[in-house]
């Protein structure tokens, strides 16, 4: 019972941008550590509504600070987000997320709190998040092709089935669905380290290889800055190493995996940088899983494949994450994460592409509306990356 | 049943897939690119998902995985024994 994918089709909201999203989501975004409170209140005062507290946002500056902008405006323009009530600490960088978020079409509104106050900023947050939260209530589904669904990946908490197993899937998938004109991610750019010449053979043309290299060999060059040692326990982390990951290039390779045999790197980005077109786009970014996965969201992407060995649990906010395992032990003990059991591979009770389709077949169910384990678990981690000290 | 798997035939390790290997265990291994199967001694108690050693190694020799090198050897490593953070480690940083 193989997936057809020529003819597949999902039931999701169309936005005003003409974008595609498989959720409806309000949020409440604070731009700085000291909106949180008043975003919570607001989400507290709303059903419906959700805030999305972060600890950064003041006295950052340069490109740390383009960043911030670029995934707070990117999560609030992400197509499975259907309106955003901002709120700042004062009205200028507040207006500046408003008006990136405003360029998609959806409503936004933005609130400053100094001159007013947490509880006045609350009341007049409230009173749009309602409008907000009604009106979106009327959203309906409509059906679109598959090649409108964009589609994220990250590996986490790896072991060595990730590589023998539920990252070899997310290949699997990656390949079927890379010429149905299908947007396709991948990133952690650290932990290509050992693999880079693979990944580097497989970009389209030089200009697309040049800008992976140059991305690659800056993040090996912040690392080689300020590395104390080997980076044991850090990359590879103390959960790798227990599952039996023992070298940044073993765990490199089994990462590669999730970019199959047939995908071609088609473009670069820089973190939280949105693709311009089809194909399977590289971004620079962190291999944190909750980081990654925030900047997936911010560069636009609505469903994320998350291959776990030991166990990550993590979730976000508006892209939901489906987990992938293929450590029997995983499958048994943490059940209550896992999406798609792909533990049979192991066994040889599966085939490659039986597993690949298991996981297109969940994929389609959750664009439709199927809460993932993480959504329903309550997981929203929401983390920004930072790229160095506030002034 | 298997027991570990190995991704291509040049590998020197593979990856054991059940829990509970104990030093002694006769195990079947599945070479997945080639896909047929070994039959392998396990020269140690191998946790679940962690490596032991198919070919024998050497201090300074190259631990090889996926068909690609993955890490250096830095202490000898014989056959069916448990290969980790103990005798491999990173060439890279």
């Amino acid at each position: 019972m193989s997936i057809d994918l020529d003819n597949a089709t999902f039931l999701g909201y169309r936005r005003e941008n003409g974008r595609v999203g498989v959720r409806n989501h309000v949020i409440i975004l604070p731009v700085d550590d000291l909106s949180n409170a008043a975003c919570e209140a607001v989400a507290n005062n709303i059903k419906g509504a959700m805030a999305i507290p972060h600890p950064y946002g003041r006295l950052q500056f340069g490109e740390d600070l383009e960043l911030h902008f670029r995934t707070l405006i990117g999560t609030g323009a992400n197509p499975n987000v259907a309106a955003v009530v901002v709120i700042g600490i004062e009205e200028q960088w507040t207006r500046r997320v408003v008006d990136g978020i405003a360029a998609t079409g959806k409503p936004v509104t933005g609130f400053g709190i100094e001159l007013h106050g947490d509880h006045d900023t609350i009341m007049r947050a409230s009173k749009a998040a309602k409008e907000y939260v009604q009106w979106t209530s009327e959203k309906q589904r409509e059906e679109a092709p598959l090649a409108e669904l964009w589609v994220s990946t990250k590996c986490g908490e790896s072991d060595t089935t990730s590589g023998c197993g539920s990252n070899p899937t997310v290949g699997n998938a990656f390949d079927k669905m890379y010429d149905k004109g299908v947007t396709l991610l991948f990133g952690e750019t650290s932990e290509i380290t050992g693999g880079e010449h693979l990944v580097a053979e497989r970009c389209r043309d030089d200009a697309v290889r040049e800008r992976f290299m140059f991305m690659f060999n800056r993040y090996q060059d912040m690392i080689n800055r300020h590395k104390t040692n080997d980076l044991s326990d850090s990359q590879p982390t103390k959960g790798n190493i227990a599952g039996g990951l023992t070298t940044i290039e073993e765990k490199a390779l089994g990462n590669i995996q999730k970019i199959g045999r047939k995908c071609l790197v088609d473009g670069v980005l820089d973190k939280a940088e949105m693709p311009t077109g089809p194909g399977l786009w590289f971004m620079d970014s962190s291999s944190a899983a909750a980081e990654m996965v925030t900047l997936c969201a911010a560069s636009g992407f609505v469903v994320h494949f998350f291959p776990t060995g030991q166990g990550n649990i993590i979730g976000n906010p508006v892209l939901p994450v489906i987990k992938l395992c293929a450590n029997p032990r995983t499958v048994r003990t943490m059940n209550e994460h896992v999406d798609v059991d792909v533990s049979g591979l192991l066994r040889k009770e599966m085939t490659p592409d039986e597993a690949g389709d298991a996981l297109l077949e969940m994929m389609l169910r959750t664009a439709n509306g199927r809460l993932t384990a993480a959504e329903s678990l309550g997981h929203r981690e929401f983390v920004l990356t930072r790229l160095y000290e506030s002034a | 049943m298997i027991q570990f798997v190995v991704h291509d035939e040049n590998d020197s390790v593979g990856v054991v897939v059940v829990e509970g290997v104990k030093a002694g265990d006769e195990l079947t291994g599945w070479i997945m690119d080639q896909d047929r199967e070994i039959q392998f001694k396990a020269a140690g108690d191998i946790p679940i998902g962690h490596k032991l050693a198919i070919k024998a190694l050497k201090e300074g020799d190259t631990v090889i995985k996926y068909g690609v090198d993955i890490g250096r050897v830095v202490a000898d490593i014989g056959l069916g024994e448990h290969a980790h953070v103990h005798n491999m480690k990173t060439k890279r940083w």
